[in-house]
């Protein structure tokens, strides 16, 4: 019987012939925290009576929710984390380095891969076809003690994309339509895979995109198979040895599988307090926002300043909405420097912040005023999420967000592009 | 037999309500981030919970972050545990991890206020309030055998590795 992607990678690292609904053990190829869960993490390492990390090459630490520090509270859990790797030798990126979820997929994870990472966003790794997915500090501490953890073999849903997208549409607009269709939990417990004639020509960074955001469905993993474009990803990030095809077997068997053909999508908006309560951006046209936010391990990337760019270049934000751009990691900021991007955001009124989380989590840079309403090219749009429960939050792609900085209200970016 | 009082809340209470990003400078102080338990869901609850009380939910209870700070500030406020119609992933491995018991059921004929009555080992909810009397699903094996020992961490530290 065929196996899915995420049955075929679980069977492999687990030595084990995994079906979904299994419980297996499964070695585990790269672990990591940042600095919001990671401090717990290691005092749960240390509570466990363990004498040293299984792999301290295969464990990171990533300084980049908080980064610079904006207060002595997460000063210290950062010396905390500085302390432990230096005593451990695990891999410490500090600040400036950017978000752990873009450090990830640039430097660390490989096709094939079972990752670990105590954020909700390790899933983001899909995308590269490894079975990434997120878990608590203490399920984290045990992986840095064991190198190894146990997992429910999910139930995949397989997402078959097809056609291409229309001028002014990209990943975000069909992750989010996607999650409003099943529901914020529409996929609890299970795996998205996603494949079909769309997704050959798609690149990685659109990938990362909807990998990132299964989680918002509930999905315990996104993941894409591992192709010619994932082999060149990795050849440009000088690790082509580093590539192997992943894919599932032709006969594997879905829970169910969903057929979308992208060219009939549009613009997405999910609007507050929830990410499946999403709309067209055309029906929510004149909505004044205050403040509008590029960055994350959604849409921070290279290709996604790039998108912000175009739109804005030679143009002015309106004068009543103030522009926040935070990219994803120092490679992205090199990259957008070197191309021009960063110049022409910053001459249409952006302020720049250095790589990493920026004001996604509601706890630094960039919160929100009571009754002020931001689009971001985030994933959550919970109450409260960028800092204030009496703020509001919508999500929508690099595209809607540009457009949205120029008009000053919610914009469908197809009148711009 | 547990026996206590149900804290009502809706579908969807995020991990940002449980503890928002905002106070993540109390994530190494607990006992001052566990004053905000819930508090975008429910400002008065930090005031009001007792030892013994059950937080009572809807659908898709603790979706968002993996933060395993929100089940723990949840169990120090002194709740025995959460009942909920459905759970997100991350929480429930989380929530077990901490030694609070999740259990799956219908909630909707529970109101807030209820005293409720639990029976762990038989797998039954008693609303001694309504007089209405129903089970819970059966937590995965796998999973009560880290309950059993207290959590993830007593796990560990009793059996070294996994002995699931
Ligand atoms: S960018 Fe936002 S969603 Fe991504 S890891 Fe940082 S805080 Fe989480």
């Amino acid at each position: 019987m065929g196996k899915t992607l995420a049955e075929k990678i679980l069977s492999k690292k687990s030595g084990s012939d995994a079906k979904a609904g299994d419980i297996v053990i499964a070695g585990v190829d790269l672990v990591f925290v940042q600095d919001t869960t990671g401090p717990l993490t290691v005092r749960q390492f240390q509570a466990s009576g363990f004498k040293g990390l299984a792999n301290p090459q295969k464990t990171a630490l990533f300084i980049d929710h908080a980064a610079p520090s904006p207060n002595n509270g997460l000063s210290n859990d950062h010396l905390l984390l500085r302390q432990f790797a230096q005593q451990t030798g695990a891999i410490i990126s500090d600040v400036g380095g950017g978000v752990c979820h873009q450090i990830v997929v640039e430097s660390l994870a490989k096709p094939g891969d079972v990752i670990v990472g105590a954020d909700s966003h390790t899933v983001t790794a899909g995308g590269l076809g490894a079975f990434a997915t997120g878990m608590g500090s203490s399920d984290v501490a045990v992986v840095f003690g064991l190198g190894k953890t146990w997992f429910r073999v999910p139930e995949s849903f397989r997402i078959v994309l097809s056609g291409n997208f229309q001028k002014g549409v990209c990943a975000k607009d069909l992750v989010l339509h996607l999650i409003g269709q099943i529901g914020a939990d529409g996929a609890t417990y299970k795996a998205l895979e996603f494949g079909g004639d769309s997704v050959g020509a798609m690149p990685v960074s659109q990938r990362f995109t909807i990998a990132n955001m299964a989680v918002e469905a509930g999905a315990k993993v996104g993941l894409f198979p591992a192709d010619e474009t994932t082999r060149n990803y990795l050849a440009e990030q000088g690790r082509g040895e580093h590539y192997q095809p992943v894919f599932p077997d032709a006969d594997a068997i879905y829970e169910q599988t969903f057929n979308i053909d992208v060219a009939n999508l549009e613009p997405t908006i999910s609007q507050p307090h929830t990410v499946d309560n999403t709309a067209p951006v055309r029906e929510l046209k004149g909505t004044k926002i205050q403040q509008v936010f590029i960055g994350t391990c959604t849409n921070g990337r290279l290709e996604d300043l790039e998108i912000a760019a175009n739109i804005l270049k030679g143009k002015k934000c309106h004068p009543q909405t103030r522009l926040v751009v935070t990219p994803a990691s120092r490679q992205v900021l090199v990259g957008a420097l070197k191309a021009g991007y960063i110049q022409s955001l910053i001459e249409a009124g952006a302020a720049i912040l250095p790589p990493g989380c920026g004001p996604c989590l509601g706890l630094h840079q960039g919160v929100l005023g009571d009754g002020e309403a931001c689009l971001s090219t985030s994933n959550r749009n919970f109450k409260g999420r960028m800092g204030n429960p009496e703020a509001f939050v919508y999500l929508g792609s690099p595209a809607t967000a540009a457009a949205t900085a120029l008009a000053g209200e919610i914009t469908d970016p197809r009148e711009v592009v | 037999m547990l026996k206590g009082r149900a804290f009502k809340f809706g579908d969807s209470i995020s991990t940002d309500h449980i503890i928002p990003g905002r106070f993540a400078h109390l994530r190494s102080n607990l006992p001052e981030l566990a004053k905000h338990v819930l508090e975008d869901a429910d400002p008065t609850f930090a005031s009001r919970v007792k030892e013994g009380d059950f937080v009572v939910a809807g659908n898709n209870f603790g979706l968002g972050s993996s933060r395993e700070h929100a089940p723990l500030v949840i169990k120090m406020a002194g709740v025995k545990a959460i009942l909920a119609k459905s759970v997100a992933r991350i929480f429930f491995r989380n929530a077990i991890n901490m030694g609070l018991p999740v259990l799956i059921c219908d909630t909707d004929t529970i109101s807030d206020g209820d005293e409720l009555e639990i029976d762990l080992a038989v797998g039954t909810v008693r609303d001694v309030t309504s007089g209405n009397q129903f089970t819970f699903g059966k937590i995965p094996e796998a999973m009560l055998r880290i309950l059993d020992e207290g959590g993830l961490i007593p796990y560990i530290q009793k059996y070294g590795d996994f002995k699931l």
